[in-house]
């Protein structure tokens, strides 16, 4: 029997496949991991406390900076919390725009993460298809609210900006063109047997396991379990449109990647739908009143973000700035099964397993 | 209190390196043992202010975890030898719970009473008096605060006072009993306000139709009382701004037995953690737990208040896993101790952090940092 010496590897904070300042210490035995730590809170803001000063309108473009690659969601959970808590009605045309950026968003979350995720697993062409495709969502976007990842866009009670001319068509032009690029990405990666060979079998878990530790998005949806708050919980205007919520079964990095492509198309026909019955005309904003002053009291609202339940609980005394506020990120409580996944795999495996649970770091530490 | 106990063995190693001997860290999380077999030794405190309020602070622990009509007979018996100054620093945050509780009754009445109407105009002359009780229950509730603020501000004087122990009732300043009644007084008008409100809701809002989540409130609150402790359940309500959320307030020594209960009756099986969060009330902290069924979607926010001095709230991650970093969360911002929890150490703020940033009262050491 040969005996190893154990080691101790320290992995970022500054690496590149730890997308994001994660720092992971890793004890080895031989290729083997015996023990793994995650170090987290470099990117930590004080999200939560600087809310504590704020308005809630203020409070949207830190929302922008939590989950930097799903802004849109973002917003939305916080503006749904406060109009949850005020009875506040969001006009038809508000709730459209809503939707179809929130799943324009699903999709350019998710080519980031397919880019970065085979970037991690050594392909590199993959990324340069991702990063153009989403850049046209980007276009988009930046016309629609001038900026790229931060759009600030909702507000309490409707959207910052209408949809100017012609933008609705760009979206539906889109959509054919992204499917057919996803076939493409089908094509290039999804049979290649290097890549499977990467990801099957590896960092699996079952159902049980994901629903003890609490996960959400495709790291619980590929145990099997069928859980999509956008089906389950309806929010905005889901129940409206037809789609499925895909669901792996072997709980594997294979699995979730699956899960993630069928989520594109899948977002892909909720947005052909959208833009169909988009109402022509109309407010959007609905009627707020000029202080935003939720009622004394509490509420928790949560969403299907790509990373999964994101949730925002609000305590308000009745003033303009909440009393408390707590976010709810997925990223965060996802990563919480790492170090049991990573026991027993190999080093080769730990970048594959880390980059199949999607995370982003300035929601980890928000 | 058993908790203590229960705390120490709970506790792992690791804590104890990641935070040194400092004293200012120290008020919400380490030297709990040592503070409970010394009641009587004032301990240091995060707030510069209250430093030397210490052990006025203890004392004041039976009043976050008693209902509030316990404590004012506690407090009735406490005696001469008790400060004034304490007394009625208590006295005042029962009343401004009361107040609040009072206040929320009324926003949740009313809320409900909204939806039942369907529409805004219910009859303005109905509406009128409902709406005037519930600003005056705010209004009391804000006072009553005020007060509190007050007399903490105050009553940082409170000698080393033998804790709860009634020394007999001496009756002794006047001072202290004009203070009672004429805050009994302001309580008997305050429910008198509150009755008037829910009468006032009464005659319009009479077909308040339950909510949906109601039976599952029902079902989990029998089951607590009757499977866990007949005590366990502190309060339980509909919250209605939550989308009738099942909000049920469990008391802390009974929470780890409720949490398996929660988790593994098969009427409930809430198998999955959606979220923990923490909140300072200032008067003390509370912990809540969002747990679900992902089959039947039956859904619960549990809730733990605890003590603002020496918070803990046993550890629900031997029963969900999933509760493991956010309870290090809220123990790293807001220092509540979770004794049974495998890995108590911060999670966001660095190892040498000093103090709890999530607290009210939070003021950073370095404020160059």
């Amino acid at each position: 029997m040969i005996r190893t010496e154990e080691l101790l590897l320290n992995v970022g904070p500054q690496h590149p496949s730890t997308h994001g300042v994660f720092r992971l210490v890793v004890k080895l035995d031989g290729e083997v991991i015996t023990e793994a730590t995650p170090v987290i809170g470099y990117l930590h803001r004080g999200t939560e406390k600087l809310a504590e000063s704020l308005n809630y309108t203020q409070i949207v473009p830190y929302t922008d900076r939590m989950d930097y690659l799903s802004a849109m969601t973002n917003n939305y959970v916080l503006c749904h919390a406060v109009e949850t808590m005020m009875g506040i009605e969001v006009p038809e045309r508000a709730q459209f725009l809503r939707l179809i950026v929130m799943e324009l968003q699903r999709v350019a979350s998710h080519l980031v993460w397919w880019g970065t995720y085979l970037l991690d697993l050594g392909a590199l062409s993959p990324f340069l298809f991702a990063f153009k495709e989403r850049e046209m969502i980007i276009d988009l976007f930046n016309e629609l609210c001038g900026a790229r990842l931060t759009y600030n866009y909702m507000r309490v009670g409707g959207v910052k900006w209408d949809a100017p001319p012609g933008w609705i068509d760009k979206v539906r032009d889109f959509i054919p063109y992204m499917e057919k690029q996803l076939k493409e990405y089908d094509r290039l990666v999804s049979g290649n047997e290097i890549f499977l060979a990467r990801v099957k079998g590896v960092g699996q878990y079952d159902a049980e396991t994901a629903i003890a530790y609490g996960l959400s998005g495709a790291n619980l949806r590929c145990t099997g379990v069928k859980w999509d708050l956008r089906k389950d919980e309806p929010y905005c205007i889901y129940d409206r449109f037809e789609f499925d919520v895909p669901v792996g079964t072997n709980g594997d990095c294979y699995d979730r990647y699956l899960v993630r492509m069928e989520e594109m198309r899948q977002s892909l026909r909720i947005l052909k739908q959208a833009v169909e019955q988009f109402p022509s005309s109309g407010e959007t904003m609905g009627k707020v009143p000029r202080a935003i002053r939720p009622p004394a009291g509490e509420t928790y609202v949560r969403i299907e973000s790509p990373r999964g339940e994101i949730g925002c609980h609000i305590v308000s005394k009745g003033k303009a700035e909440p009393y408390r506020l707590k976010f709810r990120r997925p990223s965060f409580n996802n990563l919480q099964i790492l170090p049991k996944l990573l026991v027993g795999e190999t080093i080769t495996n730990l970048i594959a397993i880390l980059g199949g649970v999607d995370i982003v770091l300035g929601e980890v530490d928000c | 209190m058993s908790e203590e106990n229960k705390r120490e063995e709970g506790r792992p190693a690791a804590p104890e390196q990641q935070e040194p001997a400092n004293t200012q860290e120290v008020a919400g999380s380490e030297p709990a043992g040592a503070g409970a077999e010394h009641p009587n030794q004032p301990q240091p405190d995060t707030m510069p202010e209250h430093s030397d309020g210490g052990a006025s602070g203890k004392p004041a622990e039976p009043s976050a975890s008693a209902p509030a009509g316990e404590g004012a007979g506690a407090g009735a018996g406490a005696a001469a030898a008790a400060d004034p100054e304490r007394e009625a620093k208590i006295k005042a945050a029962q009343e401004a719970r009361a107040a609040r509780l009072a206040a929320k009754a009324a926003a949740e009445g009313g809320a409900a009473g909204g939806a039942a109407g369907a529409g805004a105009a219910t009859g303005a002359g109905a509406a009128d008096p409902e709406r005037e009780a519930k600003i005056k229950a705010a209004q009391e509730a804000r006072a009553a605060r005020l007060a509190a603020k007050a007399a903490a501000e105050g009553g940082a004087s409170g000698g080393a006072a033998g804790a709860g122990a009634a020394t007999g009732a001496g009756a002794a300043d006047p001072e202290r009993e004009a203070k009672i009644k004429a805050a009994q007084e302001a309580r008997a008008a305050r429910l008198a306000a509150k009755a008037a409100a829910e009468g006032g809701e009464a005659a319009p809002a009479e077909p308040k139709p339950p909510s949906p989540k109601q039976p599952w409130l029902d079902e989990a609150v029998e089951l607590l009382k009757s499977e866990v402790h007949p005590e366990a359940v502190e309060e339980a309500a509909i919250n209605a701004l939550a989308g009738d959320m099942p909000t049920i307030t469990v008391k802390a020594e009974h929470w780890r037995a409720a949490a398996e209960l929660l988790r593994d009756h098969e009427k409930l099986g809430c198998k999955y953690i959606r979220n923990v969060t923490g909140v300072d009330y200032e008067t003390h902290l509370e912990v809540v737990y969002f747990v679900l069924n992902l089959e039947t979607k039956r859904e619960y926010a549990i809730k733990i208040r605890t003590d603002r001095e020496q918070p803990s709230v046993p550890s629900a991650t031997p029963v969900w896993p999933g509760a493991n970093w956010p309870e290090r969360e809220i123990y790293d911002l807001l220092g509540v101790d979770f004794p049974g929890h495998p890995d108590l150490r911060r999670i966001l703020m660095p190892d040498d952090w000093v103090g709890h940033p999530l607290r009210k009262d939070y003021v950073p050491l370095d404020p160059e940092v």
